[in-house]
């Protein structure tokens, strides 16, 4: 342990926070059964500590422990101890925990959205946690808790005091999360994945914040991550959690330059890296899916009468081709209209434009020509929980999209579905569980059994990796591609994460507020982007290399604007340019 | 807002006009005959045909009803067919008494329910949460009858706390009030009891406690605001309910309210009463449920009217 603290730092800060032997366990009727198993680690004044692992390592269960958190009483300390300073923690009284929570150890959490009080004002709950603490006056906290919004560069904070959380973007509420973790200066910062849910360009912003602050309050920060980029970028030192155990621990130039073990090895393996992608398979020639002119607009209703008194620009002026076996991807951050497009061309949502599956167009389509349509193109989901029916079985769900389109026998469904079973990587006698009993990996394995059950020609994969562990996102990813070289499908890949895309597409186009910016092949895109927008989103993706020097840029707080606007106005439209072989820009 | 409000009244313009059809069509529909229970057992048919010209039954259901339709809309509810005397002022003498069990009522309801749900979802599981879940199921399913004789024969009669029945003071007003408290307190525990499980399951709550904020802070600032809400628009339902509960509390108490005036109504099919009393009703619940709906977004600033 100190051969590790003098690698890290040259000189020895003081030790804010030990954990020694920390065990804990979850109570059933068949007994305890740990969670985290003997977990020990030491962190120093500014230091920041990277615990990385897979779900259900253990690592959000151990920032629990740490706060007094955990969900009694099913789940509790069973050994171990965690001192703060001189005070012990496991064994402190509710009441004096409370005084330290939220004011010598702090912490901050995955969901932005969700982990504020929607129906309380930003400024209340910032002064309450002051006042909680300091017994300042009403007026004194509202000085502390404006000091915290300005050190977090939230622009017009005194507005910010008296709005709610649903009148912020998901970055600016993470601010103020982390305004009113540092409000109180604490000792120790406990980070739980407070990135996971930005888009990549609020993620740097973010991420170049907490180094900020760190640097000028010396914070220790426990980050709790998956993202070994982000690890690669913010961290001192790494542990490397699996089910519940420390697997690995060292400094991060050492885990990533020479991992000690193989479980190390295969994570950092799996990792996506920008420039790693394989030379791909020349594409056909045939086009399976045109998109001319595509815009989709969503009315806004207001006034006395409910008129429609503006518009949610979401696409404008769409215009691409996807052939057949190749892989098209759409990038960009929330809102950008990429998932959009997605359900207009299977017609989920009206659009104006032309959009044609395989020759066939869309528009002035009977639902019998719509349903015949949809054979040719299949959508696989993020989240594969939400996406399969928990009361039928896997056989039934793969086995319905048959069903529907009335092809085949009972008995001749049952075998295709033990098929696709096969083909995807599990296994016939699998086909009567239900969805729970799957890991997520093996559920997003069934969606793309059912989206092929109808051999369709396109497949649109939404965010289909973004929800599964970097390990399992592999070897979707290996499937998804091998499937594509033996039946010849396309795939729109829908995606934010630029380093997955970057390794898998042939060619990609980059969307900003409804509009494509840039597209062309996938060198072209990232190994020349023009795009101002497009160059942002590339240097905003964490490197999983801790020796990478980030060239440093202007600390950014910018909001992206909106997408309405008034009845009969729109957005400037974006003239694309071919700079040559394809390659078209934006003006 | 107010275009909100506007809108929502012409609604229950339509509502009410549908509640009045309704009503009407039923009553005339009724075999029972309000004419014979007007002139007596003795009356002789002419006597009764008199009566029933002069009272315009004998005409069309249609033209009946345009006839009470142009009378509403002119405030006019009728005259009553047997206190000879007109409806509207009737109601008006019995309808503060029972606004003002109403609002006892739902205070006691929301009192006793509220607390008794938040403390079993903090509770959850254990025995204090059972007992008050069980608790719960009995107040719901006990005949409104039984438990108001109940209360009556312990506070009054054995204790004798409080006066048998009537109506004039605060004492009068204690066993009515609590025994409609009771009676509505069983769906409220379990609806307070299920929202605030949801809450406290929540990131927020997470946050709020990890703030360092004590539990009654944590419980009263943070999950109750949350929790509260499909509270609110269950109460303008409730007033519907309530209305019905009404009757037999106030003939049980001795309380002079619409409730009373409704039992006595029915029995003698006196139409004009029952018409008005259930507009009345009507109109509080429609009333009612408005007041839940423009109450939310001063809970919840992310409801906007539309």
């Amino acid at each position: 342990m100190t051969e590790i603290a003098q690698n890290s730092g040259a000189v020895m800060a003081p030790e804010v926070l030990r954990v020694q032997g920390l065990t804990v366990s979850v109570r059933s009727e068949a007994g305890d059964s740990p969670l985290v198993q003997d977990l020990s680690f030491s962190l120093r004044r500014g230091e920041t500590l990277a615990i990385a692992g897979e779900s259900g390592s253990g690592k959000s269960i151990t920032s629990l422990a740490i706060m007094g958190l955990l969900p009694p009483p099913a789940v509790r300390v069973t050994a171990g101890s965690v001192h703060l300073g001189a005070t012990e923690l496991t064994s402190l009284p509710e009441a004096q925990m409370r005084s330290l929570r939220g004011a010598r150890i702090a912490m901050i959490f995955q969901e932005p959205m969700t982990s504020l009080n929607p129906v309380l004002t930003v400024g209340a709950q910032l002064t309450e946690a002051i006042r909680a603490h300091t017994g300042a006056s009403r007026a004194e906290a509202r000085v502390q808790a404006l000091a915290a919004l300005q050190a977090v560069r939230l622009s017009q904070p005194e507005r910010r005091l008296q709005q709610y959380p649903h009148e912020l973007s998901g970055g600016m509420r993470q601010r103020v999360m982390i305004a009113m973790a540092l409000a109180l200066r604490p000792e120790v910062l406990i980070a739980d994945e407070p990135t996971t849910a930005l888009d990549v360009t609020v993620q740097r912003e973010v991420l170049d914040l907490l180094r900020d602050l760190q640097r000028d309050l010396g914070t220790a920060i426990i980050l709790i991550t998956h993202d070994m980029g982000v690890v690669a970028e913010m961290a001192d030192r790494v542990i490397v959690m699996k089910s519940g155990r420390a697997v690995e621990e060292a400094s991060t130039a050492q885990i990533f330059s020479a991992p000690r073990e193989v479980y190390t090895q295969d994570l950092l393996a799996a990792v996506p890296r920008m420039g790693a992608g394989k030379p791909r398979d020349a594409v056909g020639s045939e086009v399976i899916a045109s998109l001319r002119d595509v815009v989709v607009r969503f009315p806004l209703k207001g006034g006395m009468l409910g008129r429609t008194t503006a518009q949610v620009h979401a696409v404008e002026q769409v215009s691409f081709d996807i052939r057949r076996g190749e892989t098209f991807a759409l990038v960009g951050e929330s809102g950008c209209g990429k998932s959009t497009i997605a359900k207009a061309m299977v017609g989920l949502v009206p659009h104006q434009g032309r959009i044609e599956i395989a020759g066939q167009a869309l528009e002035g389509l009977d639902r019998a020509g719509t349903k015949a349509l949809r054979r040719r193109v299949q959508m696989v989901f993020q989240d594969p929980m939400a996406a399969l029916d928990p009361r039928m079985t896997v056989g039934d769900l793969i086995a319905e999209p048959l069903v529907i389109h009335g092809i085949g026998s009972a008995v001749e469904q049952r075998a295709q579905a033990a098929d696709l079973m096969a083909r995807v990587g599990l296994t016939a006698d699998q086909l009567d569980r239900y969805p729970h009993e799957f890991s997520g990996g093996q559920r997003q394995r069934i969606c793309i059994a059912r989206a092929l059950a109808l051999q369709p020609d396109l497949i649109i994969a939404d965010e289909s990796v973004s929800a599964l562990d970097v390990s399992v996102q592999a070897r979707v990813l290996d499937l998804l591609q091998a499937l594509q070289r033996e039946f010849g499908i396309a795939f729109l890949f829908i995606s934010h994460d630029m380093a997955v895309v970057e390794n898998i597409s042939d060619r990609v186009a980059v969307m900003y507020l409804g509009q494509i910016v840039e597209m062309g092949s996938r060198a072209q895109v990232f190994g020349n982007p023009q795009h101002a927008y497009t160059r942002r989103l590339i240097e905003a993706v964490p490197v999983p290399d801790p020796s990478f020097v980030r060239t440093p840029a202007p600390r950014l707080a910018g909001e992206v604007p909106s997408p309405v606007h008034a009845l009969g106005q729109g957005p400037v439209r974006a003239q694309l340019r071919d700079i040559g072989a394809g390659h078209l820009v934006a003006l | 807002m107010l275009g909100y409000v506007l809108r929502r009244l012409i609604q229950s313009a339509l509502i009410l006009l549908g509640v009045a059809f309704i009503t009407f069509f039923l009553l005339f529909v009724l075999p029972a005959d309000p004419v014979r229970q007007i002139a007596g057992r003795s009356a002789t048919p002419e006597t009764v045909e008199n009566i029933r010209q002069q009272l315009g039954l004998d005409q069309p259901f249609l033209v009946q009803f345009g006839r009470y339709l142009g009378g509403l809309v002119q405030g006019d509810l009728g005259r009553s067919y047997l206190q000879k005397s007109e409806v509207s002022v009737l109601i008006a003498s019995r309808l503060p008494a029972t606004l003002l069990l109403m609002v006892a009522a739902i205070f006691c309801e929301l009192l006793i329910g509220l607390s008794m749900g938040i403390l079993a979802a903090l509770r959850r599981d254990r025995f204090t949460d059972q007992a008050l879940m069980m608790t719960s199921f009995v107040t719901v399913s006990a005949p409104q009858f039984v438990v108001s004789l109940l209360m009556l024969y312990v506070f009054a009669v054995k204790l004798g706390w409080f006066p048998i029945g009537g109506y004039g003071t605060f004492a009068h007003l204690v066993l009515p009030a609590i025994t409609l408290g009771i009676l509505g307190s069983g769906w409220y525990s379990r609806m307070m009891r299920s929202s605030m499980i949801d809450v406290m399951r929540t990131d927020y709550i997470r946050t709020a406690r990890a703030k360092g904020l004590s539990r009654t802070r944590v419980v009263l600032g943070h999950a109750l605001p949350n929790a509260i809400l499909p509270i609110i628009a269950m109460i303008g339902i409730d007033i519907g309910v309530f209305m019905g509960g009404i009757v037999v509390v106030e003939s049980v108490f001795g309380w002079p309210g619409i409730g009373q005036l409704a039992w006595q109504a029915i029995q003698r099919i006196d139409i004009p009463i029952i018409m008005g009393v259930t507009l009345i009703s009507a109109v509080a619940i429609v009333l009612g449920n408005l007041l839940a709906d423009l109450i939310a977004p001063f809970i919840d600033p992310r409801i906007k009217l539309k």
